[in-house]
């Protein structure tokens, strides 16, 4: 029997393939499969970890420094669910939103492309392994937003030349690392790590790099026309999941190799004004997706917001807890949108005046989701916050408790954009939205897993314990 | 084995029992209106027969809590013990009285499939902010209210609807972040603790300073439901809701979260012992007193009846937290009396503004000149709680002050009698103009709808609960002193906060 954990990373690639030989709409057989493969053998692994600890694998029993070494611990099962989960909703609504063969034709390489890669990232134990996994993701996620076409294309080269930038930035300090230590085994790289300015200067452009790939503020422009205008289920897996590859990467550099320890108000501060400047825009956002991808910007603040106080368990904890809900709140949020777009053929927001009449299900998703992201108990996003807050208090940094209650308010206030105006009656004369069920019942789905998270935290918080010290 | 035995889960049942409903109803078909009232009146006479369970409980000197752990290190606590019964008791009788009225109000209008969801969920809400046993769940609670409650505000949809619920949203979002923030800032000073008669134990080892910050925060964000003066203004704002929505916000759910959260925080978290020794609870019984008065002078000046309602609730409910404030015993029970006294007095009043407004249209104090003679039954009651509120013997307020006004005195707080009598005096001034033109004056014209002799001012559904609700205001006046009777069970939670 196949490792769970190759299973994992495999299985997608070689169904994108499959996916590719048989063409058009045809490729959701392939990509339910892998849906199916990736949850149960994510479901394996946990099963491994919960019972013997972090497994480490060696691919054809080659070891490092020679062959590809896989890890797993609580840390990246937490990524790893949230990849599983998001990935199999947004696979699962993809085969009801896309009508032509063309634009199905390239979707699901592209996206079992990207999923396979993604895996990659959060097993990988092995920094080049991991930078392959970003370029694979990366190149896949590009093509995922041009496929939303017109405005689309442009905000795909942009995203494009963005994301290679970052990669070369991280592939450089991953060289530097390589001809310092002559290993990239991340806990080799941990054991041998030391204060030198050189080693300073390989997780300086690494960190910056990942930062450039996660729509940092001030480098964020390229985000938000690209979530915004990619088809649905790509839209959902981008905001959801893709920068998450990169957080997840920083996060791990950051707590294995405290080198630039020092430099972790620098983060926080540019994570405290995307924060706010996320906010601003989204609530200033002529149109749904637009207001949904500037609230990304604004959620990944939080996460950067946790840096200048790891390596405490809570902040860990917290900035992993704030990649999970709001992976799973903003999925559901980018799902529940895009089912308006189509339905009602435009997402401006004033024509979302009695959405809660006019689609139900969705408007309800997206308000449950909505409260997610505000961090309104009981929800996903309530336990980030106050892991997040924990950290800050104990630390004594109240600029990031000032943040975080203002993000909350600021979040508070774009929500309320939406959930206003879907409880006010519609126009006179609009006209009645029909969309697929299954459209609906997934962003349903995603949106109440949030909320399940804030009621069922105890259990995946209790996977991350014993990461920090 | 706890997870099996009954009484573990019998508080979070509680909860449930309008959580269900309440999710069932919003997911029913508008039409189904049968099927909706079934739930409904399901839901509610469970959990009355659950809280009834409970009291019998308790009273032999058991307990009931259920525990699950939620996040570091913390626990999702709900326990049934004296204080929070008295609270869930109210909460699910009117709850009951408040859904029959709804029904009855908004008989034939859309949407109700929404609105009575989000009517149970906020009711749900309430008894979880009543029965939690730690700070951590009550703001869990606390913030589901505040997201409950929005839906309600809002539902006519009307441009002034939707105004109203950005401002509500504002305060009380602006009140639960610093709620919030003090929450997470006393466990990351005092580690996990539970809401514990007396105050929790270690917060004595904290530096006194960061602990009146704490305390100071926690008032302030709590103050915004209380609508404690400056932090009151959504309170009117909010009238544009429907009558039910204006009864349950003001009797028994939002303002009365917000004072028990007052009540949980002084004797529960900090303790009333602490609270003294910082210096803490003479500034809480100024503001109490201030709102007090400001509130009744702002009511005097309101000419639409729903609005001098919600001034007069912006100082009625303070007794409650100037009770918890002044911190004798007999203040005390004075206070939490009122938790229950003022919630049967305004549903009251509320019921009534709402038949009014439906049967004859009348809005305006100035418009209900001799409509006692057109609508008898519906004024009666209102003139029962409007003399209530005003402390008339043998009525309800009268038991409250009366024992607001005793305890301050006992514990040397002598400022606080005058405030009470220009209180009192005060709502004379505003309710009795409102009485005396019901029933001594000619009606200024006809009124708008037909009216058959013999038969009554409203429908059933809207009369009953008003008259229910006024002969309670009455009774527990009157038994105020057997057992079993709010005040009883008041003295009974003081005996367990300031006993040994």
């Amino acid at each position: 029997m196949p490792e769970p954990v190759v299973v994992a990373v495999t299985a997608p690639l070689a169904l994108a393939l499959a996916a590719s030989l048989l063409g058009g709409r045809r490729g959701r057989w392939p990509g339910l499969l892998a849906a199916a493969a990736v949850v149960a053998a994510v479901a394996l692994l946990t099963r491994d970890v919960v019972a013997h600890g972090p497994v480490r694998h060696q691919v054809g029993g080659w070891g490092a420094p020679l062959g590809i070494d896989l890890f797993v611990d609580g840390l990246a099962l937490l990524f790893l669910w949230l990849s599983a989960g998001v990935g199999a909703a947004a696979t699962v609504y993809a085969t009801a939103y896309f009508h032509d063969d063309e634009a199905a034709g390239a979707f699901w390489p592209a996206w079992l492309t990207l999923w396979g890669g993604l895996q990659a990232v959060f097993v990988t134990a092995d920094l080049f392994n991991a930078y392959v996994g970003l370029e694979l993701l990366g190149l896949a996620a590009v093509a995922l937003v041009a496929l939303g076409g017109g405005r689309a294309i442009g905000a795909a080269t942009r995203y494009l030349l963005v994301s290679m930038l970052g990669s070369l930035l991280y592939l450089l300090g991953v060289a530097l690392l390589y001809a310092a230590h002559g290993t990239l085994d991340l806990s080799r790289l941990a054991a041998a790590a030391g204060e030198d300015g050189l080693e300073r200067a390989a997780l300086a452009a690494m960190l910056a790099g990942l930062l450039f790939k996660t729509a940092i503020v001030p480098l964020h422009a390229w985000l938000p026309p690209a979530h915004a205008d990619a088809p649905g289920p790509a839209s959902a897996v981008l905001s959801a999941l893709v920068v998450k590859a990169t957080l997840y990467l920083a996060l791990r550099l950051w707590t294995a190799l405290p080198g630039l320890a020092t430099a972790g108000w620098l983060v926080g501060a540019l994570g405290a004004a995307a924060v706010l400047w996320g906010g601003l825009h989204a609530l200033r956002a002529p149109r749904l997706k637009l207001l949904v991808a500037y609230s990304t910007v604004g959620q990944l603040g939080y996460v950067l917001l946790a840096f200048p106080l790891l390596p405490s368990s809570a902040a860990v904890a917290g900035a992993a807890y704030q990649a999970l809900a709001h992976g799973v709140a903003k999925a559901a949020l980018f799902l529940a949108a895009s089912t308006v777009l189509r339905a009602a053929g435009g997402d401006r927001l004033d024509d979302l005046r009695g959405l809660g009449h006019r689609l139900p299900v969705t408007a309800v998703a997206f308000g449950l989701a909505g409260a997610s992201i505000v961090g309104l108990p009981p929800s996903g996003g309530f336990v980030a916050k106050w892991l997040l807050l924990t950290a800050a208090v104990r630390a004594g940094a109240w600029w990031v408790v000032l943040v975080i209650a203002l993000g909350g308010l600021l979040a508070a206030a774009y929500v309320l954009r939406v959930v206003g105006r879907s409880l006010a009656p519609a126009h006179a004369g609009a006209p009645p939205l029909k969309a697929p069920r299954r459209l609906e019942w997934t962003a349903l789905a995603l949106a109440l897993a949030s909320v399940a998270l804030g009621l069922v935290a105890a259990w995946p918080l209790a996977l991350l314990e014993g990461l920090a010290p | 084995m706890t997870d099996l035995d009954p009484s573990f889960w019998l508080p979070a049942l509680t909860v449930l029992s309008s959580l269900l409903p309440g999710v069932a109803i919003s997911a029913l078909p508008e039409e189904r209106h049968r099927t909706r009232t079934a739930l409904n009146l399901a839901g509610a006479l469970a959990k009355l027969v659950l809280v009834g369970v409970m009291l019998l409980g308790i009273e032999r000197g058991a307990s009931y809590e259920t525990r699950l752990p939620l996040v570091a290190g913390l626990d999702l606590v709900l326990h049934a013990r004296a204080l929070p019964m008295l609270f869930v008791t109210l909460s699910a009788l009117l709850w009951l009285l408040t859904t029959v009225y709804a029904i009855g109000y908004l008989e034939g209008s859309p949407n109700r499939a929404r609105f009575f969801g989000a009517f149970s969920v906020c009711v749900s809400a309430t008894t979880g902010v009543a029965l939690a046993g730690s700070l951590l769940t009550f703001v869990v609670f606390y913030e589901l209210l505040t997201l409950a409650t929005y839906p309600l505000v809002v539902h006519r949809g009307t441009p002034e609807a939707l105004r109203a619920g950005r401002v509500y949203l504002a305060y009380t979002l602006g009140g639960g972040a610093l709620v919030l923030v003090a929450s997470v800032w006393l466990h990351a000073l005092a580690g996990p603790f539970d809401f514990v008669e007396g105050g929790a134990a270690d917060l004595r080892m904290i530096d006194r300073g960061a602990l009146t910050a704490i305390f100071a925060l926690l008032i302030a964000g709590l103050g915004v439901k209380t609508a404690l003066v400056p932090l009151h203004g959504w309170l009117p704002v909010a009238m544009v809701a429907p009558a039910p929505v204006s009864a349950l916000l003001h009797a028994v759910a939002v303002v009365k979260a917000g004072a028990f959260g007052v009540v949980r925080v002084v004797y529960d978290v900090f303790g009333i012992g602490l609270c003294a020794d910082l210096g803490v609870t003479r500034p809480l019984a100024l503001l109490a007193a201030a709102t007090i008065l400001w509130g009744s002078v702002r009511a005097l000046h309101q000419d639409e009846l729903k609005r001098r309602l919600a001034y007069s609730t912006v100082s009625q409910v303070s007794y409650v937290v100037l009770g918890v404030a002044v911190a004798g015993p007999m203040a005390t029970i004075g206070g939490l009396v009122h938790l229950v006294h003022q919630g049967l007095m305004k549903i009251t009043l509320f019921f009534c503004a709402g038949n009014l407004a439906e049967t004859l249209e009348v809005h305006r104090v100035s418009q209900l000149r001799g409509v006692g003679r057109r609508m008898p039954l519906t004024m009666a009651a209102f003139t029962v709680a409007a003399l209530g509120m005003i402390g008339v013997p043998p009525l309800a307020g009268f038991v409250s002050k009366w024992f607001l006004g005793l305890g301050a005195i006992d514990v040397g707080e002598v400022w606080v009698v005058p405030v009470l009598v220009g209180s009192s005096l005060l709502n004379a001034a505003y309710f009795l103009p409102i009485v005396r033109a019901a029933w001594f004056e000619e009606p200024a014209g006809p009124w708008p709808a037909d009216h058959a002799p013999g038969r009554l001012d409203a429908p059933w559904l809207l009369l009953g609960p008003p008259l229910v609700t006024a002969a309670l205001t009455l009774l527990v006046g009157l038994f105020a002193a057997s057992p079993l009777s709010p005040l009883d069970w008041c003295r009974l939670i003081v005996l367990r906060e300031y006993g040994p």
